[in-house]
């Protein structure tokens, strides 16, 4: 019998919960006894092969790409897992959302103290920034939610063995972190 | 009701205290954990943030200000009030900025403690987002209005244990925010690093600079047992 | 600040005796002199009562008229009820922007004229209307609007004078539609009061339990028991305390009964000092009727001077017992009894945990009775005639009459004295509704209900009301109306509890998704969640009620939320197009998506 897909991206954060989840350590060699890994940065598929199991999400929704991957993620996953503190709730890079998106742009490649001869980069190849990091919660349906930052290891690995062996996840109280 | 004993009943547990206490007194001192966010036992209680909200006698009410009487039918561990207690959590947490991973309060936060208590994953309501206010204009302390949640600890503990009335509410609904005695910032205010209003706060919205980060991860005050453990092993010891 | 500011700031702390319970009007008069309380002002304040600089601004910032910022010298305030947008306040808006040339919130660049938005100020049935430096303007339309911006820049006084020369000299209508025998009846001034002479305290409080009645605020408590408990409860003093706050959107029914019948009103007051061992009683008058006080001291002058008030009341040895009114500052929950009694001793109006209630600590700690107006004028009638006339009118839980506001889409809206037991159809041929889809019993914080239940009666066994009824024609959008009704919670939210300062914030997001059609039947879920968690956790009336209009209008007509939602199980808040647009202006280029989407 084929082994259960798992895709797994990373959007507005910055690596941490991917880094997490190969701190499984050991018991990563138990992981891939059990799955195969689909488009993931950790084995460098860049496009779905075909249907997959389990999505991974980190990061919050940024830009036109990160609400483009994640329609994607909903389109071939059948079930999605929102991880970490920037998918759940925005995070650090959330922090831009209380100032508008003009206003950060400037601050960032105009009128910084460190900036010389600005210019906003605006090459196509960039996409457009939306005007808010998003949770991905409220850009597409997900299932399941892994919190902190990163999530603890210990947390990837309960929900994940959960969700293979078709019982519904539970996070114990010491796996349970928001940072 | 012989020697000034009165019984309630707590989620059908006999409970016996005495007249002039609390519900929530009542129940701290036998191990019944009721939660609670802008209670402080050294504080007059407020009634702000209603996270002790118990049942009296069918009608919802708030325990750390609700005066026991003879046969008083509390409901409190309830699957009912332990959703409505998760919403108000979860209410707090989308009502400010209240970013965990970096905040300086993170493992000793009653906030997130609570939060971690219901065992809530992520909020389920809409991130609001507000642009709110950082003083940090003073040497040894500052306020992130962006995690507060108006429990107004700070403002009854300076009022009432400093004796200097540094803080106090501006404004009302969802503009209402902590003030300081001054015209324009902290620094113009009596405030010490050494009063009981600078480490008052439940969450981390006033800290006294320097101190963050000290405990390692994994032995900071929640880190291993729930907030109210501390209460409810009193039952069970 | 000048010396002089400091020194005429002073003298008015000093008028009202340096006492910090009067801070209230110490900051009115303060911002009358001075165009608002700056911080400077404030700290002047403060050093003047020995008080910290904070619990002067955390006062002033409260109350929605009063300001630490200068406005302008004109304030424009533009009454934003549910009635007053149905009957078109938002044209009258935009002749106001354009005659001033500023946006609402705003102050015109030389000062003049400020435009603002206030929550419903009493008038819904002559809506549209607004204060005008504190004067009332009613049925607004936007032909007048010029005039009235070319008259205040030129320093004119915005009002008409009454023409009897008695009544307030305010642009208002009293609208009185049906009297009925207890409220609207003749008053013989002295009467109540000399019928009250006869009796000992403790027979008017049986008197008073015997003929049934029940607070006219709308909860219903039996007035008697209240007294009763008032009058046991051991203090240094008691207080009788009137609350004409009346802040429910649709309702008015106290403007008719202060213009109209203002004597039996304070007989009421009168008798109630008697009663619990007052010799102090309170009239807490929203800020809104700010142009009845005059009129109001007058009445109150005329019955000191006729042994009304003052010492030995109607002849009575010993019974000394006096009024004073307090203005409030525009703050609905401040009808909220113990956020009223906060602002009274000039605080902010957040409510206070129960208990201890106010019949035992109250107003300055003492034990308190507060009223309505209407019970307090019951009560008069009650001394005058009976309890026995008084118990024949009504139904048997509810007996005498009940005032009821009526606005909204009807042909006759006014005050109408009608007997308890009325029913909601009866009611809607009285006042000429013929089309009603909807009809909002007691304001916003009161039931919305459906024609199937147009049978039901008005009173405290079946529908009780604090008097707002306003109708909803048949086309009319009520989930619009019900998103202008959540609106006015967040806007009147103190702010003291969480459920209600962050969770009516919430229900109008979702019920904005649902508006928009993008509603699922997930969406009612959360809706209601959040409204059930809303009513059980919040500390007080206004947040326990808070709620209601999306509550009552799920539960009596769920097909206006039906009609509006997605089949989809799961619809997702955000919007690409609402959160690309900034970045598509930024980068001066269109989104080029995935072919796969």
């Amino acid at each position: 019998m084929a082994k259960p897909k798992v895709a797994t991206t990373h959007m507005a954060g910055c690596f941490g919960c991917h880094m997490s989840l190969l701190d499984i350590d050991e018991r990563l060699v138990q992981l891939i006894e059990l799955v195969d890994f689909d488009k993931s940065p950790i084995d460098d598929i860049k496009r779905f092969t075909g249907p997959v199991d389990v999505g991974i999400i980190e990061g919050g929704c940024s830009s036109q790409e990160n609400y483009e991957v994640l329609k994607m993620f909903r389109k071939h996953c059948k079930v999605l897992v929102a991880v970490g503190e920037c998918a759940l709730t925005g995070g650090i890079p959330a922090m831009r959302n209380t100032v508008p998106l003009k206003e950060c742009m400037e601050e960032a490649y105009l009128k910084g103290p460190s900036v010389v001869d600005g210019v906003i980069p605006n090459d196509p190849d960039i996409p457009l920034m939306l005007d808010k990091v998003y949770p991905v919660h409220e850009v597409v349906k997900i299932d399941y939610f892994i919190p902190g930052c990163p999530p603890p290891a210990d947390a990837f690995w309960q929900v994940l063995t959960a969700l293979l062996a078709g019982k519904e996840p539970v996070i114990t109280y010491e796996a349970l972190k928001y940072d | 009701m012989s020697n000034g004993k009165i019984t309630i009943y707590v989620d059908d547990v006999e409970v016996t205290t005495e007249a002039g206490k609390t519900i929530m007194e009542a129940c701290d001192a036998v191990g019944i954990y009721i939660p609670r966010l802008c209670y402080h036992k050294d504080l007059v209680p407020a009634g702000h943030c209603r996270v002790c909200t118990v049942k009296v006698n069918g009608k919802p009410t708030n325990a750390c200000t609700f005066p026991v009487q003879e046969g008083l039918v509390v409901e409190n561990d309830t699957d009912e009030l332990k959703e409505f207690r998760r919403h108000v959590i979860e209410m707090l947490f989308v009502e400010g900025n209240h970013v965990c991973p970096y905040c300086e309060k993170q493992g000793n936060c009653e906030l997130q403690a609570l939060a971690y208590r219901f065992g809530m994953l992520a909020p389920t309501y809409p991130y609001l987002y507000p642009k709110i206010e950082v003083d940090a204009t003073h040497p040894d302390v500052y306020i992130d209005r962006n995690r507060c949640v108006l429990c107004g600890r700070c403002v009854r503990a300076s009022r009432d244990l400093d004796g200097k009335s540094v803080f106090g509410f501006v404004g009302r609904g969802k503009g209402k925010r902590i003030a300081v005695n001054a015209e324009h910032s902290l620094s113009e205010t009596q405030l010490q690093a050494a009063d009981r209003a600078a480490e008052i706060c439940p969450t981390g919205s006033i800290v006294v600079k320097r101190t963050g980060y000290r405990v390692p991860y994994g032995k900071r005050l929640y880190d291993k047992e729930p907030i109210g453990s501390d209460i409810e092993a009193k039952a069970k010891g | 600040m000048s010396q002089t500011q400091k020194s005429v700031i002073a003298g008015i702390v000093k008028k009202y005796n340096k006492a910090r319970h009067r801070l209230m009007d110490i900051a009115r008069d303060v911002q009358a002199q001075y165009g608002c309380i700056s911080d400077e002002s404030a700290k002047t304040i403060a050093d003047e009562l020995g008080i910290p600089f904070v619990e002067v601004i955390d006062m002033v910032s409260f109350y929605y008229f009063l300001s630490r910022e200068q406005k302008g010298k004109s304030v424009i305030r533009l009454s934003d009820s549910v009635v007053d947008r149905m009957s078109g306040n938002r044209e009258v808006a935009k002749a106001f922007e354009k005659a001033a040339g500023i946006p609402f919130g705003g102050t015109t660049a030389d000062g003049a004229i400020t435009l603002e938005y206030t929550s419903d100020i009493g008038m819904c049935d002559q809506a549209p209307a607004a204060l005008v430096n504190g004067m009332v303007m009613t049925k607004l339309c936007p032909e007048d609007v010029p005039r009235i911006v070319d008259g205040l820049k030129k320093g004119k006084p915005p009002g008409e004078k009454a023409k009897d020369g008695v009544r307030p000299d305010a642009r208002v209508d009293l609208n009185l539609i049906q009297p009925g025998e207890v409220i609207f009846s003749p008053v013989e001034r002295g009467a109540a009061v000399r019928a009250m002479a006869n009796l000992s305290p403790e027979e008017v409080i049986d008197t008073v339990t015997k003929s049934g009645l029940r607070g006219r605020g709308g909860a219903g408590f039996p007035t008697g028991m209240k007294w009763s408990f008032c009058r046991k409860a051991k203090g240094e003093q008691h207080y009788v305390i009137c609350n004409a706050d009346e802040g429910e959107p649709g309702t008015f029914k106290d403007r008719v009964v202060l213009t109209e019948v203002p004597d039996l009103l304070f007989a009421g007051m009168t008798i109630a000092g008697y009663a619990i061992g007052a010799a102090e009683g309170v009239l807490y008058l929203r800020g809104e009727y700010g142009y009845l006080l005059s009129y109001l001291e007058q009445v109150l002058a005329r019955r000191r001077h006729l042994g009304l008030l003052g010492e030995n009341i109607a002849g009575k040895e010993g019974f000394d017992f006096d009024i004073r009114i307090q203005m409030g500052a525009g703050a609905y929950v401040c009808g909220e009894e113990s956020s009223l009694i906060e602002s009274l001793e000039g605080k902010r109006g957040a409510p206070r945990d129960r208990p201890p209630y106010p019949v035992t600590k109250g107003y300055m700690n003492q034990p308190s009775a507060v009223n309505n107006v209407e019970t307090l004028c019951c009560v008069a009638r009650i001394l005058e005639k009976g309890a026995d006339w008084f118990k024949a009118i009504g139904t048997k839980d509810s007996t005498g009459t009940k005032l009821l506001s009526v606005s909204g889409d009807c042909k006759r809206p006014g005050v109408y004295e009608v007997e308890f037991g009325l029913l909601v159809d009866e009611l809607l041929d009285l006042v000429g509704a013929d089309d009603a889809q909807a009809v909002q019993i007691g304001g916003p914080s009161g039931s919305c209900i459906a024609p199937k239940d147009f049978g039901r009666k008005i009173c405290f066994e079946d529908l009780p009301t604090g008097g707002s009824v306003i109708v909803f024609g048949k086309n009319r959008d009520m989930l619009e109306i019900v998103r202008e009704f959540t609106e006015f919670f967040i806007e009147e939210s103190c702010g003291w509890c969480a459920p209600c300062r962050v969770g009516t914030t919430l229900l109008k997001l979702m019920l904005e998704k649902v508006i928009e059609g993008r509603g699922t039947k997930a969406d009612l879920a959360d809706l209601e969640n959040i409204g059930e968690t809303i009513k059980a956790m919040s500390r007080c009336g206004l947040g326990q009620t808070a709620a209601n209009p999306v509550l009552t209008t799920l539960k009596n007509m769920p097909e206006i939320y039906r009609a509006r939602l997605k089949a989809e199980e799961f619809v997702p808040p955000f919007q690409i197009d609402k959160a690309l647009a900034d970045g598509i202006a930024i980068a001066g280029r269109e989104p080029v998506w995935e072919e796969e989407l």
